[in-house]
């Protein structure tokens, strides 16, 4: 039966992961709300099998299915309007075009929440020279392989990045019988907790090899192998260091970068650091009555964040929708020493906030330095590009101007 | 005199955790001195992997109902890779008891794929 059409919203979510979830949830409080996924609910957690989600929400360690399974009971209960396999084409103002199994939906909508996620970078991004065999693979894929679709990428396999993604892979295709020869990392610093590098790679017994990168594919249709070498302090190989390592599977867990195509039709300005929308402490994009939240608009190490954000979203965009919402766009955060970005990139200064921030390089014993109206310090033991950096800052500190921040010992 | 160094696996701060004449140090909560106890007593991880659906082509994830020793991990998944789990199933129910005595539970409920 055909039962798509013209239809209308108080708001529409775009994107059904934690983020998207948790702002409905918080939005479904003010109006109706209409929420879009174009795969199943529960993004990316639904093939995150591992344990170690929730801490800071649940107080305890979940599962990504699991987690993901809270918010979507709820979001059943709160009767938002769920629509999945629903792929999001067009977004023209507040006038969104989606293709599902109920057809070409065309809704009008008062508020919009991106919360579309990141996508994973691949080989082409990180310009890895050689042939182009099959089993070469980015570890996101290799996850849903394994984890959701039961198939297995390879035998014999070398993971390049040693993220999250990378470490946990790296576990479970041990698990799963298959031979991790090694795990291969450009920085000299592994890119993922300290914890998923015991509990991942120090258990198993697999080998962690920092300052170290693939410098050349083999294999005709199938991949015989990878030569691997050591780079120095600019990243480069060194000549001489070169070793072959044979192998079926080479896994690329390289980083991940925010999805933002519809936000850029939408005409949301974004910053060039994170790669997302700039928003303000409200979530409020450059374009008024548009929202984001979690990895679209920066790529979180903790879902609890993505929850957090998501409903800072939904509330706005909820009070935006039945007009208890003033927009006021001013008060600049500037990224200063040895920090990479900042989120939110505006702060208002008429509310208490978390910001969210990335430094450029590991720190021990450092003070991290906001300056605005008032000066305020806060004390770090150590800080690490790999690790989130959060912190509180009162309304008092923040000017209607600028706010600055800083890390220096 | 013994010392040796455990990096705590229970939330992501990690703490680094130095142990020097029965003397804990480096934790930030108590979670972190139970860890370092029980590593050196027996390591025990949450085994989490996935088990086949009976009459479909995707797979259900699972996880051990708590800790279980390490050196079990590798024999529960063999044991693993026979079951087939039958849908419809709810997140917590009882997929499998292990020959160990451990249950295995699925992490997300699962309806019947509607053809």
């Amino acid at each position: 039966m055909f039962a798509g059409g013209k239809m209308k919203a108080g708001i529409v979510v775009i994107g059904g992961g934690p983020a998207g979830l948790a702002a409905s949830l918080k939005a479904s409080e003010y109006t109706d709300v209409m929420l879009l996924e174009r795969d199943e609910l529960g993004g990316i957690l639904q093939q995150c099998i591992h344990d170690g989600f929730g801490n800071f929400i649940f107080g305890k360690m979940l599962t990504g299915p699991e987690y993901a399974e809270h918010f979507i009971e709820r979001a059943r209960d709160a009767g938002i309007d769920i629509r999945v396999g629903t792929t999001v084409l067009q977004v023209e103002g507040k006038k969104i075009v989606a293709s599902g199994s109920d057809g070409i939906l065309e809704i009008e909508t008062k508020a919009i929440v991106l919360a579309m996620g990141c996508r994973e970078r691949s080989r082409c991004q990180i310009l890895i020279p050689g042939t182009r065999p099959a089993g070469i693979y980015t570890a996101g894929t290799a996850q849903r392989l394994i984890n959701v679709e039961g198939v297995m990428p390879g035998r014999k396999v070398v993971i390049l990045g040693s993220g999250d993604v990378g470490l946990m892979m790296a576990r479970r295709l041990t698990l799963e019988g298959a031979e991790v020869e090694g795990v291969y990392e450009i920085m000299p610093k592994p890119g993922g907790l300290i914890r998923n590098v015991v509990q991942c790679l120090h258990d198993y017994n697999i080998p962690l090899h920092l300052c170290h990168t693939v410098v050349d594919i083999k294999g005709k249709k199938r991949l015989e192998g990878v030569v691997v070498a050591k780079v120095n302090e600019a990243m480069k190989p060194i000549k001489g260091t070169e070793r072959f390592i044979p192998c079926d599977c080479l896994i690329l867990a390289v980083g991940l970068i925010p999805e933002n195509e519809l936000s850029r039709q939408i005409g949301v300005a974004i910053d060039s650091r994170t790669q997302g929308p700039i928003v303000d402490e409200r979530m409020e994009t450059s374009v008024e009555g548009v929202f984001a939240c979690g990895n679209v608009v920066h790529v979180h190490d903790l879902v609890d964040d993505v929850t957090i954000a998501g409903e800072i979203a939904g509330e706005n965009a909820g009070k935006y929708a039945i007009g208890e919402f003033e927009r006021i766009r001013k008060g600049k955060v500037i990224a200063g020493e040895n920090v990479r970005y900042v989120v939110p990139q505006i702060l208002r200064g008429m509310e208490d906030v978390t910001s969210y921030l990335r430094v450029e390089k590991e720190m021990e014993n450092v003070k991290l330095i906001v300056s605005g109206k008032k000066t305020f310090e806060k004390k770090y033991r150590i800080v690490r590009p790999a690790e989130m950096v959060k912190v509180k800052v009162n309304a008092d500190i923040l000017t209607s101007n600028e706010v600055r921040i800083d890390v220096k010992s | 005199m013994s010392k040796a160094e455990f990096i705590c696996i229970h939330c992501p701060v990690g703490c680094k955790i130095i142990v020097e004449n029965e003397e804990i140090m480096g934790n930030e909560c108590k979670r972190g001195e139970e860890y370092v106890i029980q590593e050196m007593k027996n390591a025990k991880r949450i085994l989490t992997t996935t088990v086949f659906i009976e009459g479909e082509q995707r797979m259900l994830p699972v996880k051990s109902d708590g800790e279980i020793p390490k050196e079990l991990i590798k024999d529960c998944m063999r044991e693993l890779a026979k079951v087939k789990a039958r849908l419809p199933v709810k997140r917590g129910d009882v997929i499998y008891k292990t020959s160990t005595g451990i249950n295995i539970i699925a992490t997300r409920s699962m309806e019947k794929k509607q053809e």
